[in-house]
């Protein structure tokens, strides 16, 4: 019963939003190029869908190298400034300044830097605008761990690195999963924004890109749909790696 | 086994952007082998510094902390912390939480030793059945239960407890006091009890010491010559209520209230060691040492 509600209620949710665009773009009478309705979108799929397939592989690896590459160098970086208040203080302003610069702009300055480097330059992009969250609460998870803590594993002699993998660490994991789930969605859209600015991209990206190029616009609406559908998939694979490592963190409700 | 603490002339002051802030001054107590010493004083008087000095977390500016004879250089494994918030680790369980020192002091014991030492203290405090639980499910005073099995688990020679009472209520404090008679007659170290109760003080302890306003210097130790286990029901004996209304006065000038006149105080008690008179007086004269608030 509660399995069959958890997938039930959350589906007929997305067939409500799906019969509501129907409607409204039925009832406007708006042909394709202004809106495309989601009755249009079975065809698109159909005549592309070796496209969709490669294309979505392409998206989808991209987005997760940056993003472990972003969980790698973010854990670094929260980890020097949550135990550190001098590399805190150094490093707060210019990474918020960094992370203010709209992605966009940043998209042509990579891709003259590494030029025809398509890949690198998505990832980097993916990896550059997701970051950030990550870095932010690992710091703010360490720099806040109440003294107590530490002086407890401190007073029997522990080393600063058995604190870390004991205490501080898994402390932390609650917050650090709250950004993940933020930054899944932010490398996708570092992934497609270098996919559709860049010339002769790859991935769904390039493929929304055609589809503008070409005037199709039930394939832009589309490809929409399946970034939408690959950012579900991505963020329910943080919530399950949440439930196994902190798990701990969920109350029960009540 | 247990051993004995001693603090020679400590002198310690913190530094803040004011500048210097003196904590402890020229202070020196002994704590015997096996005994059981709390110390009582007001707010912000260095209580906690002190525990941190024998703890060896931090070094006094003057001065020498002493456990069975040797200074204390650094922190070692055979002390034994517990604080007013249990610190207990959310992601294990209260067996996994008692067992954490014994995962960082490095003992001969099995696997399966140290779980049935963990098991055997939580049951000694009433904890049995819990074990699997998670912090989570279990109440604040159950909670400082587990936090007591941990500080002890290692059988640390010198105990320190950091208020660890503090934050209960009045009924889960006092079933926590007998618990704390029960683990001393079982275990064996030396205590050291930083409290603001002064019936804590006079249930559990052997003697107590009363802090002067900061800096801190030893103003007055009382003997609590009460017997070893105590009930509740001593502490509303005629020897009990003299000797909180000691402690109530030595609080009170170490506040640097105005003081009855001594007259008004009960009886000379025998058995208190009166050390420094000259400085209770000093302190209740001079407005400039008037204890922050």
């Amino acid at each position: 019963m509660n399995a069959l509600r958890k997938i039930a209620v959350p589906l007929s949710a997305m067939v409500v939003f799906l019969l509501l665009w129907e409607v409204l773009v039925w009832a406007n009478g708006w042909p394709n190029f202004v809106m495309a309705s989601p009755s249009d979108l079975p065809p698109a799929y159909t005549r592309y869908w070796e496209l969709f397939l490669s294309g979505s592989w392409q998206t989808l690896w991209r987005t997760m190298v940056g993003l472990a590459l972003a969980v790698v160098f973010g854990i670094v970086l929260g980890m020097i400034m949550g135990f550190s208040r001098l590399a805190r203080e150094a490093l707060y302003p210019l990474l918020v300044g960094f992370n203010a610069v709209p992605k966009a702009t940043v998209v042509p300055i990579i891709a003259l830097l590494f030029i025809g480097q398509h890949d690198l330059n998505t990832i980097l992009m993916a990896f550059m605008i997701s970051f950030f969250p990550i870095a932010v609460s690992i710091s703010i998870g360490l720099s806040t761990l109440e003294p107590e803590y530490r002086d407890i594993l401190r007073s029997l002699g522990a080393s600063n690195t058995t604190i870390f993998w004991k205490i501080a660490l898994p402390k932390t994991l609650p917050e650090f999963f709250g950004a993940l789930k933020v930054s899944v969605t932010l490398a996708f859209i570092g992934t497609n924004l270098m996919e559709i600015v860049s010339p002769h991209g790859r991935g769904l990206g390039a493929l929304f890109d055609s589809g503008r190029t070409n005037a199709d616009y039930p394939l832009m609406f589309a490809v929409l749909i399946a970034l939408a559908v690959l950012g579900i998939a991505l963020f329910y694979v943080v919530v399950a790696l949440e439930k196994i490592f902190a798990g701990w963190a969920e109350r029960a409700p009540g | 086994m247990s051993l004995p603490i001693s603090l020679e002339h400590v002198t310690h002051a913190y530094s803040t952007a004011a500048g210097p802030l003196p904590v402890l001054k020229d202070l020196s107590i002994d704590m015997p082998e096996g005994s059981f010493t709390a110390v009582v004083g007001p707010s912000g008087c260095g209580k906690s510094t002190l525990t941190r000095l024998i703890a060896g977390l931090m070094k006094p500016d003057q001065g020498i902390v002493r456990l069975g004879g040797a200074p204390v250089t650094g922190p070692r494994s055979t002390v034994g912390m517990a604080f007013q918030n249990p610190v207990l680790l959310e992601w294990r369980t209260i067996l996994q939480n008692v067992m954490l020192p014994l995962e960082i002091v490095s003992t001969s014991m099995s696997k399966t030793q140290q779980q049935d030492r963990a098991r055997e203290l939580l049951a000694l405090v009433g904890l049995e059945g819990f074990e699997d639980k998670k912090p989570s499910e279990l109440s604040g005073g159950m909670r400082q239960r587990a936090s007591l099995c941990r500080s002890i688990v290692h059988r640390p020679e010198v105990l320190i407890l950091d208020e660890p009472f503090g934050a209960l209520d009045a009924f889960t404090r006092e079933d926590l006091w007998q618990t704390m008679h029960e683990l001393r007659a079982k275990e064996q170290f030396t205590c050291v009890l930083i409290t603001h109760d002064l019936r804590e003080s006079v249930f559990l302890s052997d003697r107590t010491v009363v802090f002067s306003a900061r800096p801190a210097f030893a103003q007055r130790v009382v003997e609590i010559d009460m017997g070893g286990r105590r009930t509740l029901d001593d502490l509303y004996a005629p020897r009990a209520v003299e000797l909180l209304a000691v402690l109530r006065r030595e609080i009170q000038v170490a506040q640097g209230r105005d003081v009855d006149p001594p007259a008004a105080s009960p009886v000379p008690v025998p058995g208190v060691a009166n050390r420094p008179v000259e400085h209770v007086a000093a302190t209740a004269q001079d407005p400039s040492t008037e204890a922050p608030r």
